[in-house]
């Protein structure tokens, strides 16, 4: 990492302070509101359905679902910030230009964003478990290590989309990622129901996501049934999408900025 | 003693098929003040990105400080203030942490950024400015924040992009003033322009690019002794008859440009040329007599007007 990203961050910090009021709406309140809508409404039902027990590995609805949401909204989170921000210092406002004619280099500003993005998916995710910690049922030295698996999963879907961002010469296709990727691996990624409810197929999707590995591993943390191997072995495989997007987003940059 | 800051030698830069600078020799010396002029898509962008080290040489040979932009751009651009023909500024932030931000780029500590800040808000006369968000700043505002911006590192070599295109005169001079100010502290100033006045002002050389090439070279008033007359007489015919008048302007003067709305007649005596259009029994709506400047050797090297 070089001094160059954290000053690149830095910038974000300074965009970010104009309008860290509706992001905290939207990265806190909302992941808030499906908790108690699901645990509240939802859990109730499933719980006392005899047979869920086994399925939810013996935890009640609240506590299987509460590390799904953590891991999601990092998810979203990590979708957004790399979409429209990407575009304005391309095209809109082209700080990204002024940032190309300093000594800096493109991998300084896709690192810089990448620490961003961690950093914010931490501060939502380290809120969101603070308040699950406050509730007896989702209560868990778990949501500790659940974290940084945010972070990671934040930028697993951040990295790639944010290579895709820099080529792409329209913000059509953003609401598209949004609508075809994001929401349907929200509703089927095993966030909030185990995949095995759902056709072989589909599964195997879900599975190709970094997200369920995530979703899986932070659940794991918070109801103490995770192996170190076993976690490591998924996180493995959601920090290789993560460094893939980087490596992909740094050329592609490289090439716009520089043409 | 004479350092060149910039050797260029047959200096190329393609986009695909097409060439947008085509082989071009420049050589700048510390401390000059050098313009780029020429009309919409002749190539300043073009070359000035180059020499910013943001864009590759295409083919030939490109040094800055003596080094190579393709080994030593991050070296080249930490001693080089930039001002793009397209403001890059933050808009949404506020004058004064659009300054610190950049210095951070820099590496400049913190609190060193924000004395330079301060000096270069004076600089720019923004000093009242300094907490208004840059959205809401007129236009010439934020040119001359750009400036101010690109001298944080304190340059050797200011590199201006069209620094006064879309200004009133007013802010033109204010940005011509500040500019002066920097060459005589030692800055040197590579710029384009489309404006003659600017260039004859504040260049002490220029080349004139049409088509990615350089068509010639000099200081403002050699180039005007080389390709004009010391004088030009400006015709102007009722609307619609300029076409059909101008061949009796033949043979007056040197040479005669017909332009859509004037006559020009290129001549060292402009009165006497005026006389003999009356002689020969032509009456214009208005005749004007005036001096020979950098438009005139423009038109006559591209074929173009610089009016836009
Ligand atoms: N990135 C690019 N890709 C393709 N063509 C380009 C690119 N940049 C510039 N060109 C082309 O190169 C030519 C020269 O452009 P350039 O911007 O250097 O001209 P200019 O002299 O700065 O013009 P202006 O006065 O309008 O700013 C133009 O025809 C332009 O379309
Ligand atoms: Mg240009």
């Amino acid at each position: 990492m070089t001094t160059g990203a954290f000053r690149v961050a830095g910038w974000h910090l300074a965009l970010y302070r104009r309008l860290w009021r509706m992001n905290l709406l939207s990265s806190f309140v909302q992941p808030l509101m499906y908790l108690l809508g699901l645990g509240v409404g939802v859990g109730a039902l499933v719980d006392r359905n005899s047979a869920s027990g086994a399925t939810l590995g013996g935890a009640s609805y609240v506590a299987f679902v509460a590390p799904g949401l953590l891991i999601t909204a990092a998810m979203a989170l990590g979708a957004i910030e790399s979409m429209w921000s990407v575009m304005g210092g391309l095209k809109w406002q082209r700080g990204y230009h002024g940032i190309a004619a300093t000594p800096l280099e493109a991998r300084d500003i896709v690192l810089g964003h990448g620490v961003w993005i961690a950093v914010r998916c931490g501060l939502s995710a380290t809120a969101v478990a603070a308040a699950l910690a406050y509730f007896p049922d989702t209560r868990s030295w778990g949501l500790l290590p659940a974290v940084p698996v945010a972070m990671l999963v934040g930028l697993s879907f951040a990295m790639p989309i944010m290579a895709f961002s820099i080529n792409t010469e329209t913000d059509g296709a953003f609401a598209a990622i949004q609508r075809f990727v994001i929401i349907p691996l929200f509703l089927f990624g095993g966030a909030f129901y185990p995949l095995s409810q759902l056709p072989v197929g589909v599964q195997w999707i879900a599975k190709a996501a970094p997200l369920w590995h995530g979703v899986i591993v932070a659940r794991g943390f918070t109801t103490h049934s995770a192996g170190a191997l076993w976690a490591v072995g998924h996180l493995a495989y959601v920090v290789a999408f993560a460094f893939a997007g980087t490596t992909l987003a740094v050329r592609n940059l490289r090439r716009k900025l520089y043409s | 003693m004479t350092e060149s800051l910039i050797v260029a030698r047959q200096l190329v830069k393609r986009f695909g098929e097409f060439t947008a600078v085509d082989g071009i020799d420049v050589e700048v010396q510390r401390g000059e003040a050098f313009g780029f002029l020429g009309p919409n898509g002749a190539g300043k962008s073009s070359t000035m990105r180059m020499i910013g080290c943001v864009s590759p040489v295409t083919s030939g040979s490109l040094r800055l400080f003596g080094l190579d932009p393709a080994t030593h751009g991050a070296q080249i651009r930490r001693r080089l203030g930039v001002v793009p023909q397209l403001d890059t500024l933050d808009t949404e932030l506020t004058v004064q942490e659009n300054l610190w931000l950049y210095g951070r780029y820099f590496d400049l500590s913190r609190s060193e950024a924000k004395r330079r800040a301060k000096e270069l808000l004076e600089f720019a006369q923004l000093a009242d400015r300094a907490d208004s968000i840059v959205d809401h700043l007129s236009g010439g505002m934020k040119r001359r924040l750009s400036i101010a911006r690109s001298l944080i590192n304190e340059p050797e070599m200011l590199l201006l992009d069209e620094p006064t295109t879309g200004l009133d005169p007013q802010a033109r001079h204010v940005l011509w003033d500040r500019l002066y100010r920097l060459k005589q502290q030692g800055v040197t100033l590579v710029l384009t322009t489309h404006y003659m006045d600017e260039a004859e002002q504040l260049c002490d050389r220029l080349v004139v690019m049409d088509q990615g090439k350089i068509v010639a070279e000099g200081s403002p008033r050699e180039l005007i002794d080389r390709y004009s007359t010391r004088e030009v007489l400006e015709l102007r015919f009722t609307a619609g008859t300029n076409e059909a008048l101008a061949p009796q302007v033949q043979g007056i003067g040197e040479r005669q440009e017909l332009l859509p709305d004037r006559v020009l007649v290129y001549a060292d005596d402009g009165e006497a040329a005026l006389a003999a259009t009356h002689a020969r029994g032509l009456q214009p709506e208005s005749a004007l007599v005036r001096r020979s400047s950098l438009e005139d050797v423009f038109l006559l090297l591209t074929g173009r007007t610089l009016a836009d």
